[in-house]
């Protein structure tokens, strides 16, 4: 076993390299944390919250917490993952997502944690919220009903692409994905070969035509659970069975 | 013993699910054997004969009818499954909430590019049911027991998911499926 | 891009030095110049500050100060708080709105008048109040409504709508304002006489460790909630490296029904500016920063005026107090009307020209604030403390209140109450003490606000104010017999709806999901499983959100379900056919009877 500083995650011995972040030194060893809005390559941004685990006994998120030496870190517990799944049922129902009709569909990440959380439906009210989508550029298409503000559009256009095609405008439920010309995405210098366009978990962010490449069976989460490891099954279907 | 009873319709959704439930092929003899089928599209029994064990919802509530009929299966079923993304989420039909309903009416009836509609008058015979102001997930409307997701979900799950409810043991999916396409 | 704009646009950069971080400043001025910060403007403040045009356009669309699209020239802003909204809001709304011919949140077609709601102006022991531009008009009926549209007409100008003047410094010729103080109780420590000077001069005769050093003796906490203490977080910033360093006065007074750093602002700033020059100096900071709120605006030149004042007399600026070296000087950072920047790391990103969204922690601002520098950000109330503790010694502040909580705590009470106004109490105190003083009889229920506000039923009248029991930053709101505790759960549910940055995914959603649960429940339409996700919800909001607003917000709804709990009972049922309550057939019929019908909407 390698010296150097660790840490325990779940139970395990992890090492970590200063100035890592939990999710890192996670990863590094092969252990998956649940997250939608993080993406190594990007800046960690810390807003979805799926990361959160429970470092020395209080709540933080691994994305954007410094890993240290000895430290304790919870992330597969029952307590933690109920906090998970809810979140990702808010993410649900706060935006219009009809999987059955979505180019993203097998291999979005946001539904990849609803099959690996086990949520048949969620129990939360379904606000189906009007929203807008942005054609108007030849080769990229905006589907703000599927857009979970998770910023990686945003970062990557940002540090990746260095256009800044992307920022956030309003505040609260009204926050939302704006393009840097103000109006049409067309107008701005977005181009299909933009790294920002092959980051997004979800389906918001899409090349136009290149939709359903991939059959049924064979995308990405259709086999495999995101993040791998193996599920166990927890009464997945019973309405009942949440209280 | 009597076999327990088993009923089965379809809101506003495709029949996609029924379909689904067809697709198990030639374990439906196995399922005939196991089950009676009360009120179903399958036997085409308009009206509950008897109190059944499991009612089988597919799709969402878009008008006055699927209201009164999910309702109905409420009051006469011991338990409900919703079946299938249009139940369990809205589906399809529900893309319509992000319309409000006159326009979409227009749309439909009126406006459309292929419509042909010299009166320009909206369907308002009093036999036509009300439409609801968006349409609801069955939950939003009755308490209902299991969710099954899916569009339509698979003839294995619909199986699995049956006989589990059958057999009284508690309905445990593996992995591959749970979908919502 | 018109010329008028663009020469406009090019000045205001000048004047911050065309530095990219004050774009707060930049994006104020041209929205009072100008009644929006166009698409154009941000495209020539892209140009001509070097900020992009994301960045822009979403400081923008964070502020409810500011808009993109173009605003009346007078904008009406009656406040939304939960005590203005019991004490006839909505019929003072209704008069503006059908004085004007306009509905809320429109313009009027001549772009004379907007009319708009907005969160806690800081007037609640005025309610119902209003800000016309910047200038507020308190104590408001439907009868003066019509009468200041009328005037307003007649001449356009705010300022002339107030013919007699408030009291103490609210009729001082910088501010001239009808706000009244309402100071009911003084107290020993901060609302008393002092020796002007006195406090910064005593602190230049000591080194920044015994200043320190004498706050950790006087057990200064903080007076915005939380209550972490003083003196160790200045110790903090004073050991942080770096060459500069920042001391920030948070007045962004926001928690609905405070407003006792307004009285605090208007009749003791010099208090309050001692109180940051001294802890500048103890943190070895050379630059400090008032946050004033926007709705606040209307002291902003009188407060310039006590700076300048101050420069005068040696006690700001360079070698204060004939101390070599000890060198402070403080700017006022207008804030834009955004109740989530009284957090103190949104805060900053304000200063910054940033959305109000809170940073991530750590680092923290302590070691890496404003402008990447070792911050401190305190509430105006402790910076007062701290310019009394200098002046009489940590001894007569300590011995005052109780061993965990010293000194005193200032409260805003409003409501249903005889007295409302500010009272200065020793921490310790009975809430049913408080109340007698304030004239309250008959209260049903206390909404307490701060970080860790609750709402509290006569049960709990015996409990005491101080930060081991109920810690408040200073906001209470009384309700009478008549009111209905669950109504006023889901008013501050709307609040911080509205009010949170929606940064992350628990507090953008879980405050709505809250408010729409208590709007079910108001309905009569609850199921007891409602009450059960109202829990559900608010467990992953604490455990999960990212600052102190998302992981406290659902307090309202908890606090009341605990207080008020056979209230809640006899209004949620299940239905014993398991239909669910919460679905009304006749009503989601209702739009397709109209179309049938071809009725009216």
């Amino acid at each position: 076993m390698s010296e150097g500083p660790r840490f325990t995650l779940d139970g395990r011995e992890i090492p970590l390299v200063p100035g890592q972040t939990v999710i890192e030194a996670a990863d590094a060893a092969g252990i998956y944390i649940p997250r939608l809005c993080h993406k190594p390559g990007l800046e960690p941004f810390g807003s979805c919250r799926v990361c959160t685990v429970k470092a020395n006994g209080r709540s933080v998120a691994a994305c954007t917490y410094p890993a240290s030496p000895g430290m304790i870190v919870e992330s597969d517990t029952e307590e933690v993952n109920a906090h998970r799944k809810l979140l990702l049922e808010m993410l649900f129902v706060e935006g219009n997502h009809f999987c059955m009709s979505c180019e993203k569909s097998g291999n979005c990440e946001l539904q990849a944690l609803g099959y690996r959380f086990a949520i048949a439906a969620p129990q939360l009210e379904f606000q189906f919220p009007v929203r807008d989508v942005d054609a108007s550029h030849p080769d990229i298409l905006i589907d703000h009903n599927r857009c979970i503000l998770c910023s990686r559009c945003v970062r990557a256009s940002r540090d990746l692409d260095k256009k800044e095609v992307f920022g956030f405008v309003g505040r609260g439920p009204h926050k939302r994905i704006a393009v840097s010309s103000g109006t049409r995405l067309r107008d701005t210098d977005a181009d299909v070969t933009d790294q920002a366009l092959d980051v997004c978990p979800v389906g918001a962010l899409l090349r136009k035509r290149v939709g359903f490449a991939v059959p049924v069976g064979q995308r990405l989460y259709d086999k495999v659970p995101i993040g791998g490891a193996p599920v166990v099954p927890e009464a997945p279907v019973a309405e009942e069975g949440r209280a | 013993m009597s076999k327990p009873r088993i009923a089965t319709t379809s809101l506003c959704g495709c029949f996609g699910c029924h379909m689904s439930l067809l697709d198990i092929d030639e374990r439906i003899l196995a399922l005939a054997e196991l089950v009676e089928f009360d009120k179903s599209p399958i036997n085409d029994h308009k009206d509950f004969t008897a109190r059944c064990a499991v009612g089988l919802i597919e799709g969402g509530c878009a008008n006055a009818e699927n209201v009164h009929v999910l309702r109905r299966f409420r009051e006469q079923c011991d338990v409900l499954v919703s079946v299938g993304d249009c139940a369990t989420m809205g589906g399809i039909p529900a893309l319509r909430n992000l319309v409000p309903l006159e326009e979409c009416l227009r749309e439909a009836y009126v406006d459309g590019p292929s419509v042909f509609n010299p009166g320009g008058r909206i369907p308002d015979d009093p036999e036509i049911p009300m439409l609801l102001d968006k349409v609801y997930p069955a939950q939003e409307v009755v308490r209902i027991d299991y969710h099954i997701p899916g569009c339509p979900p698979s003839a294995d799950t619909l199986w699995k998911t049956l006989t589990a409810l059958l057999g009284g043991t508690s309905v445990e999916l593996p992995y591959e499926l749970i979908k919502y396409d | 891009m018109s010329t008028s704009l663009e020469n406009a646009i090019v000045e205001v950069c000048a004047s911050v030095g065309n530095e990219p971080s004050r774009l707060m400043d930049v994006a104020r001025e041209i929205q009072a110049r100008f009644g929006c910060v166009s698409a154009e403007a941000i495209d020539g403040i892209h140009t001509h500050l070097g900020v992009s045009r994301p960045t822009a356009r979403s400081l923008v669309s964070f502020y409810s100060f500011l808009s993109e699209k173009p605003k009346g020239r007078v904008v009406i802003r009656l406040c939304d708080d939960p005590v203005d909204r019991l004490f006839g809001h909505d019929r003072v709304l209704k008069a503006f709105s059908d004085e004007l011919g306009i509905p809320v949140g429109g313009t009027t077609t001549d772009g004379a008048f907007s009319l708009e709601r907005t969160a806690c102006i800081g007037m609640s022991d005025h309610a119902p109040a209003a800000l016309v531009n910047e200038t507020p008009v308190t104590d408001l009926s439907t009868d003066k409504a019509r009468e200041i549209v009328a005037e307003l007409r007649a001449h356009m100008s705010p300022d002339r709508l107030v013919k007699k003047l408030g009291d103490g410094n609210n009729g001082h010729p910088l501010v001239r304002s009808m706000v009244e103080n309402h100071i009911r109780k003084a107290g020993p420590i901060v609302l008393t006489e002092h020796h002007h000077g006195e406090a910064t001069r005593k602190a230049a005769a000591m080194s920044p460790t015994e200043v320190i050093r004498s706050v950790k003796a006087a057990r200064l906490r903080g007076r915005g909630g939380a209550g972490f203490p003083t003196g160790i977080k200045w110790e903090m910033a004073r050991a942080a490296p770096g060459p500069r360093k920042f001391l920030v006065c948070n007045a962004d007074e926001g928690e609905p029904g405070t407003f006792k750093d307004r009285v605090l602002l208007t009749e003791f700033p010099d208090r309050v500016f001692a109180g940051m020059t001294i802890a500048g100096y103890a943190i070895g900071a050379r630059e400090g920063i008032l946050y004033l709120r926007a709705e606040y605006a209307y002291l902003r030149r009188f407060l310039e005026d006590v700076l300048a004042q101050r420069r005068a007399e040696g006690l700001l600026g360079k070698s204060i107090a004939a101390r070599h070296s000890f060198d402070f000087d403080i700017r006022i950072q207008m804030g834009a009307g955004a109740y989530v920047c009284g957090e103190e790391s949104a805060l900053l990103n304000s200063c910054e020209g940033l959305r109000g969204d809170p940073r991530n922690r750590p680092p923290f601002p302590a070691q890496k604030g404003y402008l990447g520098c070792p911050t401190i950000v305190n509430n105006v109330e402790t910076l007062a403390c701290v310019a009394r503790i200098l002046d009489a010694g940590p001894a007569t502040f300590s011995e005052y209140g109780t061993k965990q909580s010293a000194g005193s705590k200032l409260l805003s009470i409003s409501g249903d109450v005889g007295m409302a106004g500010v009272y200065e109490v020793p921490f310790g105190v009975t809430l049913r003490d408080v109340l007698t003083m304030a004239d309250s009889r008959e209260t049903q229920a206390v909404q307490i606000g701060g970080p860790s506000g609750r709402m509290v039923g006569p049960s709990e009248f015996d409990r005491t104010i101080c930060y081991d029991d109920l810690a408040t930053g200073g906001a209470m709101a009384v309700f009478g017999p008549d009111r209905n505790p669950i109504e006023i759960a889901r008013l501050y549910m709307e609040f911080f709806e509205d009010e949170s940055c929606g940064f992350c995914t628990p507090c953008r959603v879980g405050n709505g999901l809250l408010r729409r649960g208590l709007d079910k429940v108001l309905a009569g339409r609850g199921e007891p499983s409602d009450l059960v996700q109202f829990e559900e919800v608010a467990r992953t909001m604490k455990a999960t959100s990212r600052c102190g607003l998302g992981q406290t917000s659902f307090n309202p709804v908890l606090t009341t379900l605990a207080s008020f709990r056979p209230l809640f009972d006899s209004l949620v049922k299940e239905d014993p056919k398991k239909f669910r309550r919460s679905f009304d057939l006749e009503a989601s019929t209702r739009e397709a009877a109209r179309i049938r019908t071809g009725g009216a909407r």
